[in-house]
């Protein structure tokens, strides 16, 4: 959850709620149209009765078969009216509340997007996706219908007590004594539900995540022959989804029984009075017809008022949850006036940078602490440090990922916080370790940075897109691409063709390469290949990187003959820069990171060495040996 | 033509046949389901008919009040036939509500239970099906059949088949009720059962396009949300924000359209369900209202005849709905049903020979091994490794080192040929006995959520905690599991979690080492260790190694270091054979290699 929004005052149901209103406003006056609208709707079933009564205790009284028509003709135009008033509050009230949906989710998305990455490392995708569909869609439903109907049942239950009462007070007041335990049941079992509803829907959340990790694990499991074992698991798992399954059933149980009972009751108790009554002459047979014919209409209104305000009260916990996201404060923002730099030359100064994430300890050091490092214009400069050192949260200081807590980082003499983000990320393009790709073409993939290719539409603008594609995807090897089902123009991503590892991270660098950035950052882009593309990457990179700043987080011998110099860094500090082979020679730490394998590979080589002229010794003496046996065949015992 | 398994899932041209042979597939798999429970079954609808009935009892004790208790009070003060007849709406209240009740909670009972049965069985199944199987179908189709799909068959379960019976009897009972009480009443509303069942019929066909136009709508939305968010670094850094936001309000706009479609579709189905409603009470009252005149029909039957006609509708939105949840349901069961048609590629064996105690002889008898006729990986393969030994696997990508790798593990059963454990066929060893003398170690190295105490003991389930940490030192994974915020106890698949990948490797190295094989299998396992790690974990495996058989499968040559006998392949051949001494001096690709490699390291 978050920890950065301080701790409010609880704010009232109906004060949370009246936060959407800013854009619920549109719409308002059409949810007022369809609170009308069913407000007459409820208002015509009411008096559909009073015809009734009129009828029974009229015509059919008096036996005039003449006035049957005109009551009947009154019922049939008031359930027409019925009819339309109803599809009416529809159709004011629910396309409207679709666009306040879609308004509020493209806020929330825009604003996610904006938010830092830190944001992000706090929240999981699932969380915020659950608050970008689900919620909102309860807030619709609850402003299109909730809350439509919360008011207007509410309005039509009093109308029809007022007419109930109307006829017999007594009974009247019996039907409203009974109904007062529905809604306080009703109320009572949403919360109990709400509770089960929600265990069972996280014990199927864990269901499925065991199903996910059963088959994503499938070669662990298989390997370890574990099948059983994460069966038992996901039975006891599934056991418990039923049993929560059957206790939410017991709840409905519950509310069904009293849904059904009381009613029945009350309507027993009314027969029993309304006769008495009619017999008392109290009461005629029309009232006591036209008294049931309205209890049956506001039985619906009756039982409605329960699941309404406990509706009501999910759709207030789903505002929360929607401003919870919308009340964070972005912490890396555009400045007012921004800085440019129009002819970028690639420089990139870290100046006594210190970082420290976020969730860390104030006590403790920065993930970084104190770094200073140049990397003069056209430089490749390697990152080096064993896992954990900071080389990947160095890279994503480069373009405003975080913000360094103290220090500065400058390109080209300005700080980076002085240039819109759109500008700094221009200039200054990435590639991931772990490389995301979006669902769309293996082309809009690589040519991510030249929007201004992609979007244009004249041939110039194609032509150039297609040269830089071609070139991208020819220096990161991405060769592979042409043999998949469209060539360039295949999906990959979610929606799309999976690609292996090696591939993905082949496309990714392609991405960056594509860019044309003043200055390349490369978080070890080249993990996931094996040796011969890695070789044959490196040759085609060396040539982008003679004329672009680089910065270039290497764990190879390998990646490290890239670069110009390298970087050592050790426990949040830059402790050493120079050319590989001066690092090698004068720096303990760097061998032990790099090269320490590389001694033992030596060493293991020498070894071999060592056997092979053991071997060669040994061969030779068994040739010696072979030779003199030979000799000895040839010339017996004459050399003896 | 006929389809078997998951084949032609995609597809939706079924010729007339086929679609016949997935549904009897479909109806078996149904059928062996609810037959263990048909007598509950049986019980259960008992219960529903009774409470149903019960419950439409109501208005003609009402009517029956009135046109019997009232005169009866009227004429002679009798409070007998009323008490009576309240008394039995008494009664039938709280039996009819109680039984309702009561079928709630055996109805779930029952729908969990096969529930529960068709989970279990699915997931055992996955469980057996092969690797192959596995890598064709990929994890996503596998993990929607066990949750979408069988979300979808709850949902029929719960609501939508309860909803749809318990309706029918409703609407059964409540016409049987009119019929009863005045059968020219029935007459009317039968007549307006033909335009209720072209309105119910118009819908479910509209519906169902517009439903599937929402689901597809809402998938790619959610598709696009998901991928931003988790790839929020990339987003940001080649500026995608405000494609994103265009893209994303075009996803937003067309599921909000397909919603206000359905919406729409609804504020039609919905009113034209009360007017129909309306028309016909307007009917039944005409209708009726004459004969009250003629005395032909009592006022109080009047009264019962008007509350049925308009009851009679109720359940009809809810009906209508069960459609749907029945067409995704069918859907979701029928590509159930094919994975479970699917046969095991590697299946158990029938009679398993048990080994005790493996010694670690591995044997390759002249093994063929192809995925399909023209992609053969291995052509014909001879090999022993004898028990003890460590061998290196040396080839470009696609040479079929992994594939021999999986020979050994099992995870493939070779086409001709076969793989033999000390002489024993892997195919007729026991599954237990099998993985518990041979672990392979891969790439991939995945945590399943839960400690990384948990994780490392995967490899030998009654492991004790001190066996754990030794398994973790002894691969030098110790330390850095101790630096982790709960040490053995961190949860290590808190997404963002901080195990990197090649953390990740360390603990799959612990729990290999833990599960002490006799056979070794390692493929590719080193590849996300930095350089210090690497060093580590490869003093860890001289001393693990060393009397056991071994298999090595790395890019990096420094591995072979540690074997004592490397195998160079090319096109599924073992090119050269020897110790790595004898081929670095040699002249062949081995040597080659290794010399290019060198070079690399300066």
């Amino acid at each position: 959850m978050s920890t950065t929004t301080p701790d409010q005052p609880r704010l009232s149901t109906f004060r949370a709620i009246a936060r959407i209103y800013p854009y619920a406003k549109p719409a308002m006056p059409w949810i007022y149209a369809g609170m009308g609208a069913a407000l007459a709707a409820g208002i015509v079933t009411l008096i559909i009765p009073i015809v009734l009564q009129g009828l029974v205790d009229g015509p059919l009284a008096t036996g005039d078969p003449g006035q049957i028509w005109p009551a009947a003709l009154i019922v049939l135009v008031l359930g027409v009216l019925e009819a339309v008033f109803i599809m009416l509050r529809r159709l004011f009230v629910l396309t409207p509340g679709t666009h306040i949906e879609a308004r509020m989710r493209n806020g929330l998305y825009a604003q996610l997007q904006d938010l830092p990455v830190a944001f992000h490392d706090r929240w999981q995708s699932g969380q915020l996706l659950s608050r970008a569909v689900s919620d909102l869609n309860l807030i619709r439903r609850w402003l299109s219908f909730g809350f439509v109907l919360l008011i207007v049942n509410s309005i039509t239950i009093v109308i029809g007590f007022v007419v109930l009462i109307n006829w017999s007070l007594w009974l009247g007041l019996l039907f409203l004594v009974m109904s007062i335990p529905l809604w306080i049941y009703g109320y009572l079992f949403e919360n109990k539900y709400s509770v089960i509803a929600r265990r069972a829907q996280d014990q199927q959340g864990d269901l499925a995540t065991a199903v996910e990790e059963s088959v994503h694990g499938i070669r662990v499991l298989k390997a370890f022959g574990r099948g059983k074992h994460s069966l038992l698991k996901f039975a006891d798992q599934a056991e418990l989804l039923r049993g929560t399954e059957i206790e939410k059933a017991k709840a409905i149980a519950g509310i069904w029984f009293w849904l059904l009972l009381i009613p029945d009751v009350a309507f027993a108790l009314c027969l029993l009075g309304g006769v008495a009554l009619a017999a008392n002459g109290e009461l005629t047979v029309g009232e006591l017809f036209a008294f049931f014919a309205t209890a049956t209409v506001l039985r619906f209104p009756i039982e409605s008022i329960g699941f309404l305000l406990s509706m009501t009260f999910d759709a207030r916990t789903a505002t929360d949850r929607f401003f919870e996201v919308m009340d964070e404060i972005n912490t890396i923002t555009d400045p007012d006036e921004p800085a440019t730099i129009a002819a970028p030359t690639g420089r990139l100064t870290f100046e006594n940078v210190v970082f420290r994430y976020q969730d860390a300890a104030a006590d403790t050091p920065g993930t970084l602490n104190g770094i200073d490092l140049t990397l003069e214009p056209g430089e490749t400069m390697a990152l080096v440090g064993i896992t954990g050192s900071g080389k990947t949260t160095m890279t994503a200081l480069t373009t405003r990922l975080y913000d360094v807590t103290e220090g500065r980082v400058l390109l080209d003499g300005v700080d980076i916080r002085d240039l819109t983000r759109e500008e700094l990320r221009r200039h200054i393009a990435m590639a991931f370790e772990d490389a995301t790709l979006f669902s769309a073409s293996v082309r809009d993939n690589v040519l991510l940075g030249r929007p201004e290719l992609t979007e244009s539409d004249t041939p110039e603008a194609a032509a150039e897109a297609e040269r830089v594609l071609t070139e991208a995807l020819e220096i990161a090897q991405a060769d592979f691409v042409h043999s998949l089902p469209s060539g360039v123009d295949t999906t990959v991503g979610e929606e799309g063709l999976s690609l292996s590892g090696g591939q993905r991270q082949r496309l990714a660098l392609a991405r960056a390469v594509a860019a044309n950035p003043a200055v390349l950052v490369l978080d070890d882009p080249l993990s996931a290949l094996d040796v011969d593309t890695e070789a044959l990457v490196e040759a085609a990179l060396r040539r982008v990187l003679a004329t672009t700043t680089g910065l270039i987080v290497a764990h190879r011998p390998s990646t490290v003959q890239m670069a110009d110099r390298v970087a050592l860094l050790q426990e949040g500090r830059i402790t050493d820069v120079g050319t590989h082979s001066e690092l090698l020679k004068r720096n303990e730490h760097y061998r032990y990171v790099l090269s320490s394998l590389e001694d033992e590979e030596l060493a293991a080589a020498e070894r071999v060495d060592r056997e092979l002229k053991q071997a060669e010794e040994e061969g030779r003496r068994r040739d010696a040996i072979d030779r003199e046996s030979r000799v000895i065949d040839n010339e017996g015992e004459v050399t003896r | 033509m006929s389809v078997t398994g998951v084949e032609g899932e995609e597809r939706d041209d079924f010729s007339r046949a086929e679609s016949k042979q997935i549904r009897a597939r479909s109806l078996r798999l149904l059928g062996s389901l609810v037959r263990p429970l048909r007598w509950r079954i049986v019980g259960t609808m008992v219960v529903l008919v009774i409470s149903i009935a019960l419950q439409v009892a109501g208005p003609a004790l009402i009517a029956l009040g009135i046109n019997t208790g009232l005169p009866a009070l009227l004429d002679q003060n009798d409070w007998m036939p009323v008490a009576l007849i309240v008394g039995a709406y008494v009664f039938t209240g709280i039996v009819g509500a109680a039984l309702a009740a009561a079928f709630q909670v055996i109805s779930a009972r029952l729908s969990q239970a096969i529930l529960l049965d068709l989970r279990k069985r699915v997931f055992l199944h996955t469980q057996r099906l092969s690797l192959e199987f596995h890598e064709s179908y990929t994890s996503g189709r596998i993990i929607a059949r066990q949750t979408s799909d069988l979300d979808s068959i709850r949902e029929l379960l719960d609501s939508g088949l309860t909803q749809l019976v318990s309706g029918l009897l409703y609407m059964g009972f409540t016409a049987a009720a009119l019929v009863i009480l005045d059968p020219v009443s029935g007459i009317v509303l039968a007549v307006s059962l033909i335009p209720l069942l072209l309105l119910t019929r118009w819908f479910q066909v509209r519906s169902q396009t517009l439903f599937r136009q929402t689901r597809v709508a809402s998938a790619r939305l959610i598709v696009h949300f998901v991928e931003t968010m988790t790839g929020i670094r990339a987003v940001k850094a080649f500026r995608k924000e405000p494609r994103n936001a265009r893209q994303f309000a075009g996803h937003v706009e067309d599921y909000r359209d397909a919603n206000a479609r359905v919406i729409r579709l609804f504020g039609i189905f919905d009113p034209g369900l009360v007017l129909i409603g309306n028309v016909t009470v307007a009917a039944v009252l005409v209708v009726g209202a004459f004969r009250v005149v003629d005395g032909a029909l009592l006022i109080g039957s009047l009264l019962a005849i008007v509350l049925y006609t308009r009851r009679f509708f109720d359940p009809a939105e809810e009906m209508a709905m069960f459609y749907n949840s029945y067409q995704s349901a069918a859907a979701a069961l029928e590509k159930i049903s094919g994975v479970l048609e699917e046969k095991p590629g590697v299946p158990d064996p029938t009679t398993p020979i048990d080994l005790w105690k493996a010694r670690g002889t591995v044997h390759f008898d002249q093994v063929k091994f192809s995925y399909n006729e023209d992609a053969v990986v291995l052509p014909d393969l001879e090999l022993t490794i004898p028990a003890g030994q460590t061998i290196a696997l040396v080839g470009t990508t696609g040479a079929g080192k992994s594939t021999l790798a999986k020979l050994i593990a099992r995870f493939y059963d070779p086409s001709e040929g076969a793989v033999t454990l000390d002489g024993v066929d892997l195919r007729k060893l026991h599954p237990k006995d099998l993985r518990r003398a041979i672990v392979m170690v891969t790439q991939e190295a995945y945590l399943f959520s839960g400690t990384v105490a948990d994780n490392i003991a995967l490899g030998n389930p009654e492991a004790s905690r001190e066996e754990i940490v030794a398994a973790a030192k002894a691969v030098g994974a110790h330390d850095f599991i101790e630096s982790l915020p709960n040490g053995y106890e961190t949860d290590v698949n808190k997404r963002g979690g901080r195990v990197s990948a090649g953390q990740r490797q360390l603990i799959s190295f612990a729990r290999a080492f833990l599960a002490d094989p006799v056979v070794l299998i390692l493929d590719e396992a080193t590849a996300s260790l930095d350089i210090p790690s690497e060093r580590l974990v490869q003093l860890g495996l001289q001393t693990l190694l060393a009397d056991r058989t071994a298999v090595i499968i790395a890019h990096r040559l420094s591995t072979v270091a540690i074997a004592d006998r490397v195998l160079v392949m090319e096109h599924g051949r073992v090119v050269e054979d020897g110790t790595p001494a004898e081929l670095i001096a040699g002249t062949g690709k081995f040597a080659q290699l290794h010399a290019a490699w060198r070079d690399s390291l300066v």
